[in-house]
């Protein structure tokens, strides 16, 4: 049985590891664009976001003081048995987000929409937000986190089929246009772009193919990997680099991920993930043993079914 | 001072406070790094001072005129004993209507933020008052901005607003580097890099139709459809 210590303790481990360590992927990913931007703009920042990842991991502080709202996303094996139960694993998880405002520190960023009181922890109303999936034949549980940053990068708008790929590009250039000047998106950033489903399903979904999958990976659908590396080129040649200065630079990667959509719509979302990418995966199995993790493996076929099993 | 690395700036060095003669050499798309007191104020701050109209319980002009739109990581060490690992700035153009009295009224010469304000903005209310915009790096450059952080000398409203939104005085050394993106003639860089990229980046555009439907922003007025 999965106990609810293990839980709380690799709850607030996992905390830490994210916001200080940046995932391998991301950092190569900077090193590689850093290497080949000519901008002197462009590449005086990169290398200066660098030696942000450096300097966080040696210090062993968060990477970014706005340490975003801690987000997680938890992978129930179907086999599996939590001491306490699920109410118990939600409460580790509030738990661990408060604990860990205080020790790494994170920024107390959680406040009433409208009376601004903040609980100085992180905990709230509907926060942290816990995101549930299951996976059949295991046993273990996986836990997710990523703290992302909340204002800028994000953008949602009813297709229609009429619209179709060349309407996908336009409303990715839009968002483009409206984030990656100045920088306010805090580029290069991974693009998540979810398209089906209902309003509030491609929102989600673009948020997780930006936040859960690694730099340098594809849909398994060839036709949407294709247009992956189309709209990351886009990206590229945009002529946008961090900070929005010059460059060919603003891209880690863009993911694509899709749901079954309304028969006569096509909705869109689109998130992009920050340099800051703060996500760490950890496993824990029956016996209580952990791993943790960088790839959070979100994305497993049964996910991602078509049909009925 | 200029580098002969095409990778670099050129750099300043900077003790707080300082006059308008230390800061007329500063041109955008200088780094500069300061020494001295920096005070944090985002939304809070502002809206306790003019929204509010209560002053802050320490003297801002005696802090050396260097403020940043930002908000730290912070961990109370001992009872009022604070420790800033970490600070990352936050978009300061939802501050801007309240530039032109709190530049004045505090006399600050270096308004530090994400991102920048407009040109307009920078012409009738940094211009006037020889103040010029630094911008942070990267945004998420928190752990390297940390590096420059001595320690905390004082704090305001902390229990008014939070530790987030509260009034920090911190201790700088080596603080940076900022990018000046508003020089004292009151240009902008990001505005002057929007005009080099927007050709090649409109041309994107060129073979993609219109939406099907539009939205509020597309249309000219509410009386108008989206169809
Ligand atoms: S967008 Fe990311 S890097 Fe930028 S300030 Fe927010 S959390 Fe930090």
């Amino acid at each position: 049985m999965i106990r609810g210590t293990s839980i709380l303790d690799a709850a607030r481990e996992l905390n830490v590891r994210a916001a200080i360590d940046i995932p391998k992927d991301a950092y190569q990913k900077v090193e590689q664009l850093s290497r080949q931007e000519t901008n002197r703009l462009s590449s005086y920042v990169l290398g200066k976001i660098l030696e942000n990842y450096d300097a966080a991991t040696k210090d062993r502080v968060a990477m970014c003081a706005d340490t975003g709202l801690p987000r997680y996303y938890v992978k129930i094996g179907n086999d599996a048995v939590i001491e306490g139960g699920m109410v118990q694993l939600e409460k580790a998880l509030r738990q661990a987000t408060a604990d860990t405002t205080v020790s790494i520190p994170l920024r107390p960023n959680r406040v009433h929409p409208f009376t601004r009181k903040d609980n100085n922890n992180n905990v709230g109303m509907h926060a942290p937000t816990v995101d549930y999936s299951f996976e059949p034949d295991v046993d273990w549980v996986d836990i997710t986190v990523t703290h992302k940053g909340g204002l800028f990068g994000g953008d949602y708008r009813m297709l229609f089929p009429a619209d179709g790929i060349p309407g996908l590009k336009r409303f990715f250039l839009d968002s483009l246009a409206e984030f990656l000047r100045r920088g306010m998106a805090c580029q290069p950033a991974t693009i998540g772009v979810g398209v089906g489903g209902t309003k509030d399903m491609c929102v989600r979904l673009a948020k997780e193919a930006a936040c859960l999958r690694i730099v340098g990976d594809r849909n398994p659908d060839p036709e949407i990997a294709k247009l992956e590396e189309e709209l990351a080129e886009i990206g590229t040649s945009a002529g946008f680099g961090p900070m929005g200065f010059q460059g060919n630079s603003a891209v880690l990667d863009v993911h694509i991920e899709v749901a079954y959509a309304h028969t006569g719509g096509m909705p869109v979302g689109i998130q992009q993930f920050c340099y800051a990418q703060r996500r760490k995966t950890v496993r824990i199995f029956p016996d209580n043993s952990i791993e943790y993790r960088e790839d959070p493996r979100w994305f497993t076929p049964y996910y991602r079914r078509e049909t009925i099993e | 001072m200029e580098s002969k690395d095409q990778k670099m700036l050129r750099e300043f060095n900077l003790t707080l406070p300082v006059s308008a003669s230390d800061i007329a050499p500063l041109k955008v798309g200088d780094a500069v790094f300061l020494n001295g007191l920096v005070f944090t104020g985002r939304e809070g701050l502002y809206d306790m001072i003019f929204e509010k109209k209560k002053e802050p319980p320490i003297d801002i002009r005696t802090l050396g005129g260097a403020t940043i739109n930002a908000s730290p990581t912070v961990r109370e060490t001992e009872p009022g004993v604070y420790h800033v690992p970490s600070i990352t700035g936050t978009a300061s153009f939802r501050f801007a209507k309240y530039m032109s009295e709190f530049l004045k009224r505090y006399k600050i010469r270096f308004l530090i933020g994400k991102g920048g304000m407009s040109s307009e903005v920078y012409k009738t209310c940094f211009q006037p008052n020889g103040a010029v915009y630094l911008t942070t790096i990267g945004y998420g450059m928190g752990a390297v901005y940390g590096r420059g952080i001595l320690g905390v000398k004082d704090v305001a409203w902390k229990e008014e607003l939070g530790l987030a939104q509260a009034m920090w005085v911190l201790e700088v050394e080596n603080f940076g580097p900022f990018i000046v993106e508003c020089d004292t003639q009151g240009a902008s860089l990001f505005e002057q890099v929007n005009d080099e990229i927007n050709d090649k980046f409109l041309r994107l555009y060129e073979d993609l139709p219109k939406f099907a439907m539009k939205r509020m922003g597309e249309i000219g007025s509410a009386k108008e459809e989206i169809m």
